[in-house]
């Protein structure tokens, strides 16, 4: 059986590795993916069209919107399944759990917790807020965000961090920031344009075109912010007690 | 061994990096076909998929370019002071934005694989947790995660169900959570007790089940 399994294996391996023959070599600038003219429109005209220094946001949230938008809707439909999949669990199936402890959460744990939670969201603000700028964006921003809660979770239980982000308002926040996104995206097509032409946005925001398509992908990335912390943070309370919510790790 | 034009030279030094996502992937896809825990194929799904993120990333890079980020001298909102003060101005100079020239354009690496793959993480993430959650579930319902064993439970559950359709509707009728799958919840109630009271069972049985394997893949 295991030595079957090996033989598609090492064909497709060994076919792939044929083909790395004709691969661009390692950083050449000429490689059909560098010189082509899709990649060097974003690197040169981005500045003139948004006027945001980082490509990668501004393809991700404004040449790319609706790929982005619909990630966004994944990860939430994502958040959904796993509620609607271990959601009714937790009532059939109580006190099933026999290595459970009882424990008082640590003196240490609890206290540095208590001190680096902040630091981690305000760094999540910073991320997410300086993505257009600096390395970073909704989704950097949201999961740092989302790990602040978890390790609350983690180092208390999942009780004190359910009191403060409960599954229900998760699943509020991450369903606003879907709205956020198509409600931009909507607003743009209410103005004029088309579905998620930010530049519309210029008539009620007191900027150019180019600042309007700068500042709508902030509202964005926002959106997707919302999305991606609640839904990992629901990810993580629903997973790591099977449904149950209580407990936990 | 390592000279010029030699294979090993070329995959492990030129092209190491199509050589480790290729490994990689090998790696991914054997975890996925061989492995009988679902865990564990997991597992390989996820190496997998690192494995594809790895080579569009290795794709995106260009030599002498810097990260996808203008520089302080194309930033559409940036000022050059020492530039300002060679044309004889003070403050500094805001730069209006403007295209940038073919080759100012090689000064920066493609943003375009670092968006796909940006994507494709929290995608991967997405269905991971989707994919967890099932496995949870599964354990659940048939208080197993090894595939050979699952097979087996659900072939039995089926002989079950088209042996007494009748017996079957009645109990499904008498329990409430039975109603969507009659026959499921019934075997897997008896497979619960019996595993859950003895660990050793379970071993015993999964030896047994190992040999009628086959007969169930047919």
């Amino acid at each position: 059986m295991k030595f079957v399994s090996m033989l598609p294996v090492v064909a497709v391996g060994g076919i792939l590795l044929l083909a790395a023959k004709d691969f661009p070599a390692w950083g050449d600038p000429q490689s059909p993916a560098s010189s082509s003219p899709v990649s060097s429109h974003f690197i040169g005209s981005t500045g003139v069209d948004t006027e945001v220094p980082n490509m990668v946001t501004a393809v991700l949230a404004d040449y790319r919107g609706f790929d982005t938008m619909f990630e966004t809707v994944v990860v939430f439909i994502a958040g959904i399944a796993v509620l609607a999949i271990l959601g009714g669990a937790g009532k059939r199936r109580a006190s099933k759990r026999v290595h459970e402890v009882e424990a008082e959460p640590d003196l240490i744990v609890t206290n540095t917790a208590r001190l680096i939670v902040p630091v981690i969201q305000i760094f999540a603000f910073y991320v997410l807020a300086h993505g257009h700028v600096s390395p970073g964006g909704g989704f950097q921003g949201g999961v740092v965000m989302g790990a602040s809660f978890i390790l609350i979770g983690l180092s208390w239980d999942l009780e004190t961090a359910l009191a403060r982000f409960s599954i229900q308002r998760c699943m509020a926040v991450a369903a606003g920031g879907i709205v956020i996104y198509g409600g931009i995206g909507l607003l743009s097509m209410f103005l004029g344009g088309e579905f998620l032409d930010y530049a519309e946005l210029e008539s009620i925001l007191p900027v150019s075109r180019e600042m309007a398509r700068y500042h709508a992908m902030l509202g964005v990335e926002i959106g997707v912010g919302f999305t991606v912390t609640a839904i990992m943070f629901a990810l993580y309370a629903n997973l790591s007690t099977a449904g149950r919510l209580k407990g936990g790790l | 061994m390592f000279e010029e034009g030699s294979v090993i030279n070329e995959l492990l030094i030129e092209r190491l990096n199509y050589f480790i996502y290729v490994v990689l992937l090998m790696i991914g896809l054997h975890a996925m076909i061989s492995k009988r825990n679902l865990i564990k194929k997991l597992i390989g799904m996820s190496i997998f998929q690192t494995a594809i993120i790895l080579f569009y990333v290795s794709i995106g890079v260009k030599d002498e370019a810097t990260i996808p980020i203008y520089k302080a001298n194309h930033d559409p909102h940036g000022s050059h002071v020492e530039h300002g003060e060679a044309n004889g101005l003070t403050g500094g100079v805001l730069y209006g934005p403007k295209a940038l020239k073919k080759e100012e354009v090689q000064e920066y690496a493609n943003p375009l694989p670092h968006v796909l793959m940006l994507t494709a993480i929290v995608v991967g993430v997405a269905t991971l947790g989707l994919a967890l959650a099932l496995c949870q579930r599964i354990y659940q319902g048939y208080g197993t995660i090894e595939e050979d064993e699952l097979l087996v439970k659900i072939e039995r559950a089926d002989a079950r169900k088209s042996l007494s359709p009748i017996e079957n509707s009645k109990t499904s009728s008498s329990r409430k959570s039975a109603s969507q799958k009659p026959g499921l919840t019934k075997v897997s109630s008896v497979m619960k007790s019996s595993i859950s009271t003895n660990p050793s069972v379970t071993k015993s049985k999964k030896a047994v089940t190992h040999k009628k394997q086959p007969k169930g893949k047919k």
